[in-house]
């Protein structure tokens, strides 16, 4: 499975380094370090989200393992949705209701909305959207992109897909 | 002695016969011999012994041939080995193409068309009837222009398994969604300049709902997956209602949007605008034209050149004619 884990560390040496190893040890693939140092928090600690594969019956004791450590962990949860694209849409999209378009993918349950841009140049004339949906898994995302093409079409609005099939 | 045929003679057609004129020596090494011993066009013609590049001259000047004989005519009217078809392409009949094709193939004579009508509408119809009357049919012209799409499919990846195309198919939609992304002007004020400036088609409906795309896909899906599929199997959408404010919230992410032909293994038939990374290979710019073969042996091959135009047809025209007839390969 993977999971975001963000740990808060200490501003000296060898903080990270705790939670690396037993990371290592128990056989966990780190996937991405986001170590953002503007966002100390009132305890001075720097926050560092981690994304990692693990074995989820792992998971348990790897966090326990780094807590005795001495390292606050923040939080960790499984990484819901794995799959995501981008789709342009052009038309009519606040008028023919935004927040139905969007909740069409999100009550599915297994996909949702996570980014929404809309440009419009002047009122009654198309707008530009660019929507981004993750899903669960590209099986998924298939699907949402079939809902997101179905309630389109009934709404008039041009979809462009993206060209990377990798996921779709 | 290799008797040719044109029928067509507008663009494509006196581009040929002029390149089959001026390139002769060059080409009769590869094929030997040949004589154009026909010309029609849909009210006129000329036949038997006479100057090509005369009749050329005449066509321009005169807007139409000596003779009032018409092309079906010319099937009694003379004997010949090679007909060239050049007429215009009607995606929905495949007149007046079709018939002409048949004739010729029930009669033993090899093909060459640059017209995509029959081909969509007869595909496999036509191919059959080839096989069964032993004769070449040279399709090249259809899909891609001077581009080598088919021959480089089904020759040069020969034993490949292709498992997708993906390619840009019009000149004139992807020049317009070029300048929408420099210069994000709109759809029809782009569209009015590339027509005075003659890249695109006084009713440009053809090029920029996707129909002539649509059209080569058909050709090109049948050629490479051994589909049957028709025009209405071909899920299309144009480029009309794109703004250039989609550009500019794609170009954001690193986008651009290309129109792009999409066929695959499992029958997927597409042409629609997408969004194409800026550093993809599809993101081509002006009026090229592209392709790009996913196999399974060679991996991915792409080509680019220019698509339809006076020169490149013609570039294609003789490409199939030189293989039909040439390097002793086919035995006529």
């Amino acid at each position: 499975m993977i999971v975001t884990l963000v740990v808060e560390l200490e501003d000296k040496p060898g903080q990270l380094l705790k939670v690396i190893e037993p990371i290592s040890k128990m056989g966990g693939n780190i996937i991405s370090v986001v170590h953002d140092r503007h966002k100390t928090t009132p305890m001075k600690r720097i926050p560092v989200e981690f994304v990692v594969d693990i074995d989820s019956e792992k998971l348990l004791q790897l966090v326990e393992r780094i807590r005795d450590a001495g390292i606050h962990i923040r939080s960790y949860n499984e990484v819901r949705l794995l799959a995501t694209a981008s789709f342009l849409l052009i038309g009519h999209i606040i008028h023919t209701d935004l927040s139905d378009t969007v909740n069409r993918i999100d009550e599915t349950g297994f996909a949702e909305v996570v980014e929404l841009h809309i440009t419009m140049p002047k009122l009654n004339e198309p707008s530009t959207a660019l929507i981004t949906i993750s899903a669960k898994g590209k099986d998924e995302l298939r699907k949402a992109v079939g809902i997101l093409r179905e309630v389109c079409e009934k709404k008039d609005i041009l979809v462009i897909e993206p060209l990377n099939e990798d996921l779709l | 002695m290799i008797r040719i045929a044109i029928f067509g003679f507008g663009t494509v057609g006196m581009g040929v016969a002029e390149t089959l004129e001026l390139k002769r020596p060059q080409i009769e090494r590869e094929v030997g011999e040949y004589r154009i011993v026909a010309v029609a066009d849909s009210r006129s013609s000329i036949y038997g012994d006479f100057d090509v590049l005369d009749a050329i001259r005449e066509k321009s000047e005169r807007g139409r041939l000596p003779r009032d004989v018409r092309a079906e005519e010319l099937f009694d009217a003379v004997d010949f080995d090679l007909l060239i078809d050049t007429t215009p392409t009607n995606v929905f009949t495949g007149e007046p193409g079709l018939g002409n094709i048949k004739e010729a193939i029930r009669r033993g004579i090899d093909v060459i068309t640059s017209n995509k009508g029959p081909l969509v509408v007869a595909f496999r119809e036509i191919m059959e009837m080839a096989e069964r009357h032993g004769v070449k049919v040279g399709y090249e012209a259809t899909v891609g222009g001077a581009m080598p799409v088919i021959k480089l499919v089904r020759k040069d990846l020969a034993g490949n398994r292709v498992k997708r195309v993906r390619g840009i198919l019009n000149g004139t939609t992807n020049y317009i969604l070029s300048r929408m992304e420099k210069e994000r002007m709109p759809y029809s004020q782009i569209l009015s300049e590339a027509q005075e400036l003659g890249i695109a088609e006084a009713d440009p409906s053809y090029d920029v709902k996707g129909i002539d795309v649509g059209a080569k896909l058909v050709i090109l899906a049948n050629s490479v997956f051994g589909m049957d599929a028709r025009f209405e199997d071909v899920r299309i959408m144009g480029i009309e209602g794109i703004t250039p404010e989609a550009f500019e919230v794609a170009g954001e992410r690193g986008y651009t949007i290309r129109l792009i032909a999409e066929a695959d293994e499992n029958g997927k038939l597409e042409v629609s605008p997408r969004l194409v990374k800026l550093t993809h290979p599809l993101a081509i710019y002006g009026t090229l034209n592209a392709l790009l073969v996913e196999t399974d042996l060679a991996g991915e091959v792409f080509v680019i050149g220019r698509g339809a135009g006076r020169s490149e047809t013609a570039s294609a025209i003789i490409s199939d004619f030189v293989d039909i007839y040439g390097g002793g390969s086919s035995g006529n």
